[in-house]
C-alpha cells in the first residue's frame, strides 16, 4: 500500500467502516510508515477537538426567546393559512 | 403502510410520535421539536454563515417553514434530517446574499486531486488543546474552519461535529454519498493542516516523544 491509497481510504478507516482485510492493509502500513502515522493521528485528533470544542453553544436566554419568537410565529401562521409560509 | 406493531424503540418512534402529533396540529409537540433541535440547528447555521445574527435567523426561519411544510413531511426519513436540510439551505442563502460575488454552492470545490495532499506533517503535542484557554482554543477553531469553503465545513459539521451518518448527511445535503466522502476527506485533511501551525510540538517542550515510529 502506498501512502496516496492510505489517504483515500482515511475517512473510511476513521469512520470503521472498512472491511477487516483492507483495515489490516492499512494498520500494516501504519505500523511502519510514521508521516501516515502522524496524519492518521492529528485528524483523528482535529475531529475529536471539534467534536468536544463546544463551539456556538446556544445560551439558555437566546434559546428560550427565540423558541418564543418562533411559536408565537408558528401560531400566527395559523391564524393566517398555510399559505403564508 | 400504518405502523403496526413498531417495534422501534427510543428517541426515533418518539420523533414520530411528536412528528404525528404536531401535524394533527399539537403546537406543544412542535415546541418539544424545537426543543429538542434548536441547539443542532443553531450550530450548524453558525458554522455555515459564520455570523450570529444570522445564525438566530436562520433557526427561526428554519423551524417556522419546517412548521408551515409538515404535511409535506412523508415520514421516510428521520425529522432532524429533513429540518437539516431545510437549515442549510436557508443558511447557504444567508450567505449567498452576504458575498453576491461569490457563488455559494455545496457543489463547488474539486480542483485537483493533489489540492488536499498533507504537505505539514509534523506532529502534535499530546494534549495540543491544552496550550490554550477555552476562548483562545474557541478562537482558533472558529477561525480555522471559517477558512474552509462553506460545502466542505458544511459536511464536516454535519458528519464530525452533530454525528449525522454519511448516508444521513447525504439526504439532507441532496449530495450522493462518494461527494459527502470525498468533501469529508479534503475538509478534515485541510482543518488538520491549518491546526497545526497551532498544536504543532515545540521544540522545548516537555512531550513525550515516543510516538510509535518503530525501527524508521
Amino acid at each position: 500500500m502506498k501512502c496516496s491509497d492510505f489517504l483515500t481510504e482515511l475517512t473510511n478507516y476513521l469512520d470503521g467502516v472498512l472491511d477487516e482485510p483492507t483495515k489490516a492493509e492499512l494498520e500494516n502500513h501504519l505500523s511502519w510508515c510514521h508521516n501516515c502515522y502522524v496524519v492518521c493521528d492529528t485528524t483523528k485528533k482535529t475531529i475529536e477537538i471539534y467534536r468536544d470544542s463546544q463551539l456556538y453553544e446556544l445560551p439558555e436566554d437566546l434559546r428560550s426567546r427565540l423558541r418564543s419568537a418562533i411559536m408565537t410565529k408558528c401560531q400566527q401562521h395559523k391564524k393566517r393559512g398555510p399559505q403564508s409560509v | 403502510m400504518g405502523a403496526i406493531q413498531n417495534k422501534l424503540e427510543g428517541p426515533v418512534t418518539d420523533e414520530l410520535a411528536l412528528v404525528q402529533a404536531a401535524k394533527r396540529g399539537d403546537d406543544s409537540a412542535f415546541e418539544e421539536l424545537v426543543r429538542r433541535y434548536d441547539r443542532n440547528v443553531f450550530r450548524i447555521a453558525q458554522h455555515i454563515t459564520q455570523n450570529r445574527e444570522d445564525a438566530e435567523d436562520v433557526v427561526q426561519e428554519a423551524f417556522l417553514k419546517a412548521y408551515g411544510n409538515l404535511a409535506k413531511f412523508q415520514e421516510q426519513s428521520k425529522f432532524y434530517t429533513w429540518l437539516v436540510r431545510i437549515a442549510v439551505n436557508e443558511a447557504l442563502m444567508k450567505l449567498r446574499r452576504k458575498k453576491p460575488e461569490r457563488t455559494v454552492s455545496l457543489d463547488e470545490d474539486i480542483k485537483t486531486e493533489d489540492d488536499s495532499l498533507p504537505r505539514e506533517i509534523a506532529d502534535w503535542s499530546p494534549n495540543p488543546e491544552q496550550q490554550y484557554n477555552q476562548a483562545e482554543l474557541r478562537e482558533i477553531l472558529s477561525k480555522t474552519i471559517q477558512g474552509l469553503p462553506p460545502g466542505f465545513r458544511t459536511v464536516f459539521v454535519l458528519r464530525d461535529v452533530e454525528g449525522l451518518s454519511t448516508e444521513e448527511t447525504a439526504a439532507a445535503l441532496e449530495l450522493s454519498v462518494p461527494a459527502v466522502k470525498s468533501r469529508l476527506l479534503r475538509a478534515r485533511l485541510q482543518l488538520r493542516e491549518r491546526l497545526g501551525r497551532f498544536f504543532q510540538k515545540r521544540e522545548n517542550g516537555d512531550h513525550k516523544s515516543d510516538l510509535g515510529d518503530g525501527d524508521r
